[in-house]
């Protein structure tokens, strides 16, 4: 109780006189840093996640070929999300004597359930976003359809025994990209009409899909409660699986903010450890006093504890009102790019932001205040005699466990978390060696240069370990901060070229291998350069190394899925260019021997499908059997076709198969694609503009919240150097007065200090681009799946970041000690 | 209590006190076999060259540090038989300090540097006895001002007041006057006899200032470690 009545009333006064001002802005700086990065991550990761959610036009979707019981539907409600039917099957639809076969989808109101089906009223028209679904008795049919059938808005289709009027072209379906190998032209109804078409009875190819949405935590729940109950006839789908190309980009976004969140966080621990250094090693004399005049170990010890706690719950306080402050700022101005229905970020990064400083504040400043226990009271008389060193990096150690404990919670990429914190303290060791080292060496050069760098080197090296401390503390500040720019240049660079301008926007499926020359002498004669044509051959595979595929086990429910499902089979003499191989060889260009098989990386973990494998195929009642040659990695940023299964050449060549083709096709070029399907109405176009519209926004998403947090962590970081210089401005205050009084200039005082900030600068710069070099290729290569290249520039701007930022961290955080007059100085340190 | 040779009651006894430090050069000597009793109320000054082991000893007495060997009393009490929160709690109850360079704590002003000892030992009112004390020390106006602000004679002004705030049964006061010229010097020793004398405090004074050592009731001197006299001083 007395240490309480104590300690409250001693930190007002240290508040007062500002002595606990850095180690308390230090905190409040790391909650509002976090706060801040979390909103952000939280919020922004949300608008980037539903974004890609659009390509199922639900958060879910559960699929079976049997009507879906109405129990999943009341399970979905009770977790308070929406949802909306869907089914979906082929039939052939007659305008006049023209018939056609298409692939109905007959929706219910509400659907799609995210995204927006965009319509117009001519072929290759002007389009809008539809309001709602087609009325019942009229139907949106896509623009091949169309063409096939030579309809125009207004006309009536037969479809089935009903009747049904064009009153729409669909010009993009959220969901469009799904199966879209196995697209033909897509017809969209209103489910009101399905039963008087007569086309739904027994056999027929029905297949039935629930869209489910809502609140992203509530569908998380949904998702997980009914994972396990799922009957065999009903597959679940999320939005991860649907869309590669999509997710490539926001995943590496959401992977991008958490290293940008583990980035402050480390930045934070460095902030507070170095002030919490500077709190206790301040404290040291009062104690000794305190313990002169007979105050207890136990009083000690609580007092310093409990002043700890205040700075902690007033730090966390500011910090969140701070870190809101930001977001709510940071939101208005993103308002147009963060969707309007995005539901309010959760408490979560406030909570885990405080628990992170706090978890910070102790681990760090808890040793130096144990140490304080130990200050010899010898100390008032002798002011040399100094406590224990404690373990801090045992303290520290757990500290950082606790906090990489806090960020497994919330970042969930245990890859990322050891990578970054492996890194970082490898890196450490590494700055504090070669500090020491650099310290020692600069020492040694003072003679030869002028006064105030004699003075500068000679701090350096004097203060040899807490020189190099500070170069750790300035060197990891400025690893992360050049690791991120790094991998952030890397990674908008990445999807810039996502959005090549000449990345192909049109995909031709189901051409004939007749019409192949036909199709190519469209485009030549409208001087458009002609598509690659890729050949497809329907498959399904029937056993692997002899053993019925029915019969095997499988790790997953997707593999069972993916070895069951009809395959998309294709050949290739040469590898894509968006393929590499991970495993085995690609065949030789001149390969004619028995059929090779080369299968796509996840496809093969999944499955457990490798290298070596005999696989065989019922391909048009014929069989084929191939063996595993490679493993490949797929670029779907790439836009180009690609399949999880490529043969070898020859393999295919006497069984039945379609080409696909993907181009591009510029705006003023899109009549060639009317003149195409009206040449070959059985070929559908797939016009990719809208996903890569989707992609697009995905991406702008995803960069500014790069940009946005990748600004917050640089403040975080200019604190981090901000306390490292504080944390030795006693002394230089004393120094500066003592050089002043001796008749030294101010100019000369100052320039020394600079001097002495440079060489640590230039120190830490040079260490900082080694291990930035080192962390971006290892993050590089093994988190974003980007390709790194070694960037000389990287050295150059380390080193002159790190003698800039430093010297102005330095020229603010020294000014006051330099202008203080001595005598002030001199008099205040006998206090 | 143990008595001294004059039969008065000793308040502080030094039995055989030695003090060894290790060095470069290996064992040092600072304090060989010194042995002393002190009354209640006396004024002793410990004199000698830089060097002589004077802060040392007032080191030991206080309990700030331990005896090689031989041991100190203080109030009756074997410090060296007293851990250290042990020994802080004798200081609490029975010690003041006034040290040369003050020690005051910068982040305190006058008045909270005198509170401190009394919220320490739970003082029921510290601020209207420290309020006292510094009105006895004629900083009355000047009790908000912080250590930065106010004079070298000011702050020791302070350090008395903090030192008497608890009406110590020993005061130890080292060099207090060695940041000070002498004639804030020699105000500042009115003020501690007068208080001394008002409080009946037993006196310890570290000094190399011959005349102020004559203005205490006894000199201990000590060279090279040894207590080479213990006089008693002419009235």
């Amino acid at each position: 109780m007395k240490a309480l009545v104590f300690a409250i009333r001693s930190f007002g006064r240290e508040l007062r006189s500002g002595e606990v001002l850095v180690l308390l802005a230090a905190v409040v700086l790391a909650v509002a840093a976090l706060t801040a990065v979390g909103f952000l991550t939280d919020r922004i990761g949300k608008a980037v996640a539903r974004q890609a959610n659009e390509v199922l036009a639900a958060d879910l979707r559960l699929r079976s070929q049997d009507p879906i019981p109405d129990s999943w539907r009341e399970e979905a409600d009770g977790y308070g999300l929406r949802t909306a039917d869907m089914v979906a099957f082929p039939t052939v639809v007659y305008l006049g004597d023209n018939s056609a076969l298409s692939t109905i989808s007959a929706v219910s109101a509400g659907y799609p359930l995210r995204g927006t089906v965009r319509i117009s009223e001519e072929l290759f028209g002007d389009e809008h976003d539809a309001d709602g679904i087609p009325r019942p008795g009229e139907v949106w049919v896509d623009s091949s359809l169309m063409a096939r059938v030579s309809g125009k808005v207004g006309d009536v289709l037969d479809i089935g025994t009903a009747q049904l009027t064009i009153s729409a072209i669909i010009t993009y379906r959220p969901d469009q990209s799904i199966g879209f190998a196995s697209l033909a032209p897509t017809l969209l109804m209103n489910e009101i009409d399905v039963p008087g078409s007569g086309l739904i009875g027994e056999g027929s190819r029905v297949r039935y899909a629930l869209l489910v949405a809502g609140d992203h935590s509530r569908v998380a729940e949904f998702n997980d409660a009914i994972e396990d109950e799922l009957p065999d006839s009903l597959r679940l789908r999320s939005a991860e699986e649907s869309s590669e190309r999509a997710f490539a980009a926001a995943d590496r976004a959401q992977r991008f903010l958490s290293l940008t969140a583990v980035i402050s966080l480390l930045l934070s621990a460095v902030a507070i450890a170095m002030s919490a250094r500077r709190f206790a090693h301040r404290r040291m004399d009062t104690v000794a006093l305190m313990k002169s005049l007979g105050a207890t170990q136990g009083f000690v010890i609580a007092v310093a504890m409990l002043q700890l706690v205040l700075v902690g719950i007033i730090g966390v306080v500011l910090g969140s009102l701070l870190g809101f402050g930001a977001e709510l700022v940071l939101s208005w101005i993103l308002a147009d790019i963060i969707a309007g229905d995005l539901p309010k970020p959760g408490l979560t990064p406030v909570v885990l932001a405080s628990g992170s400083a706090l978890v910070l504040l102790v681990g760090f400043a808890l040793p130096s205040l144990i140490q304080l226990r130990d200050t010899p009271p010898l100390r008032v008389l002798r002011h040399d005699a100094m406590p224990p060193s404690p373990s801090r990096i045992f303290v520290a150690g757990i500290s950082l466990g606790a906090v990489a404990l806090l960020l497994y919670q919330s970042v969930g990429d245990a890859m990322l978390l050891i990578i970054m914190l492996s890194g970082m303290i490898f890196i450490a060791a590494a700055l504090y060696l070669v500090g020491r080292a650099l310290v020692d060496t600069m020492g040694r050069f003072r003679s030869g240069v002028g006064i105030a760098w004699r003075y500068g080197l000679a701090n350096v090296a004097r203060r040899g370990r807490a020189s190099a401390v500070q170069v750790v503390a300035f060197g990891l500040g400025l690893t992360v901060l050049l690791l991120l720019t790094l991998v952030r240049t890397d990674l908008l660079e990445g999807w810039r070229r996502t959005l090549d301008e000449n990345a192909p926007n049109q995909f031709l499926i189901n051409i004939q291998r007749d019409e192949v020359v036909s199709v190519a002498n469209i485009f030549a004669s409208r001087n458009i350069a002609p598509p690659n044509f890729s050949p497809l051959v329907r498959a399904r595979m029937t056993s692997i190394n002899g053993e019925s595929v029915k019969d095997r086990e499988y790790p997953t429910r997707d593999a069972e899925w993916f070895v069951n499902r009809q395959q998309n089979l294709s050949w290739a003499q040469t590898l894509s260019a968006s393929n590499e191989i991970l495993a085995g060889e690609w065949w030789p260009d001149d390969y004619s021997g028995p059929p090779l098989v080369s299968i796509e990386e996840e496809v093969s973990v999944e499955t457990g499908i490798s290298i070596g494998d005999k696989l065989q195929f019922e391909i048009a009642g014929q069989e084929l059997e191939a063996e595993i040659a490679s493993v490949r990695k797929i670029n779907w940023d790439s836009f180009q076709p690609n399949f999880f299964l490529v043969l070898s050449p020859g393999a295919l060549d006497d069984y039945p198969a379609t080409f696909i083709a993907s181009m591009r096709i510029e705006p003023a070029e899109r009549s060639a694609l009317a003149a195409l399907v009206r040449a070959h109405p059985t070929i559908s176009v797939i016009d990719l503009d809208s996903i890569l519209q989707q992609v697009r926004g995905i991406i702008e998403k995803a960069s500014l919240a790069v940009q946005a947090v990748f600004f917050f962590t640089l403040a975080a970081g200019i604190a981090v150097l901000f306390a490292a210089v504080q944390s030795t401005i006693d002394e230089r205050r004393f120094e500066s007065a003592m050089l002043r009084a001796l008749g030294a200039r101010k100019r000369i005082v100052f320039s020394g200090v600079m001097a002495e900030f440079a060489a640590l600068g230039a120190a830490a710069g040079i260490l900082a681009s080694a291990g930035a070099s080192i962390l971006a290729a290892v993050v590089a290569v093994k988190l974003f799946n980007l390709p790194y290249t070694f960037n000389p520039m990287l050295w150059v701007a380390g080193m002159t970041a790190g003698v800039v930022v430093v010297c102005a961290s330095g020229f603010f955080a020294a000014r006051g000690a330099i202008n203080s007059a001595p005598v002030d100085v001199l008099r205040g340190a006998g206090a | 209590m143990s008595s001294n040779e004059s039969g008065t009651n000793a308040v502080l006894s030094a039995v055989t006190l030695s003090k060894q430090v290790s060095s470069p050069e290996g064992s040092l000597t600072i304090l060989s076999d010194v042995t002393f009793d002190i009354g209640s109320g006396e004024s002793v000054a410990v004199v000698g060259p830089s060097g002589a082991g004077k802060s040392t000893l007032l080191a030991l007495l206080a309990g700030l540090d331990l005896p090689t060997s031989g041991y100190v009393t203080l109030n009756g009490v074997n410090l060296s038989e007293l851990d250290e929160d042990g020994r802080a709690r004798v200081r609490a109850e029975s010690v003041g300090f006034v040290f040369q360079s003050f020690h005051l704590v910068p982040s305190l002003n006058a008045l909270e540097n005198v509170m401190l000892p009394l919220e320490l030992a739970s003082h029921a009112n510290p601020r209207v006895a420290a309020m006292d004390i510094i009105e006895q020390v004629g900083l009355a106006d000047r009790y908000r001002h912080y250590p930065a602000q106010l004079s070298g004679g000011e702050k020791q002004r302070v350090a008395i007041a903090r030192a008497f705030a608890t009406a110590p049964a020993v005061l130890f006061a080292d060099e207090p006057t060695g940041n000070l010229d002498t004639r804030t010097g020699s105000t500042i020793m009115d003020l501690m006899f007068e208080l001394n004398r008002r409080s009946s405090t037993t006196l310890i004074l570290v000094t190399h200032d011959t005349a102020l050592a004559e203005r205490c009731d006894r000199i201990i001197s000590l060279d090279g470690g040894n207590l080479v006299s213990d006089s008693r001083v002419a009235a």
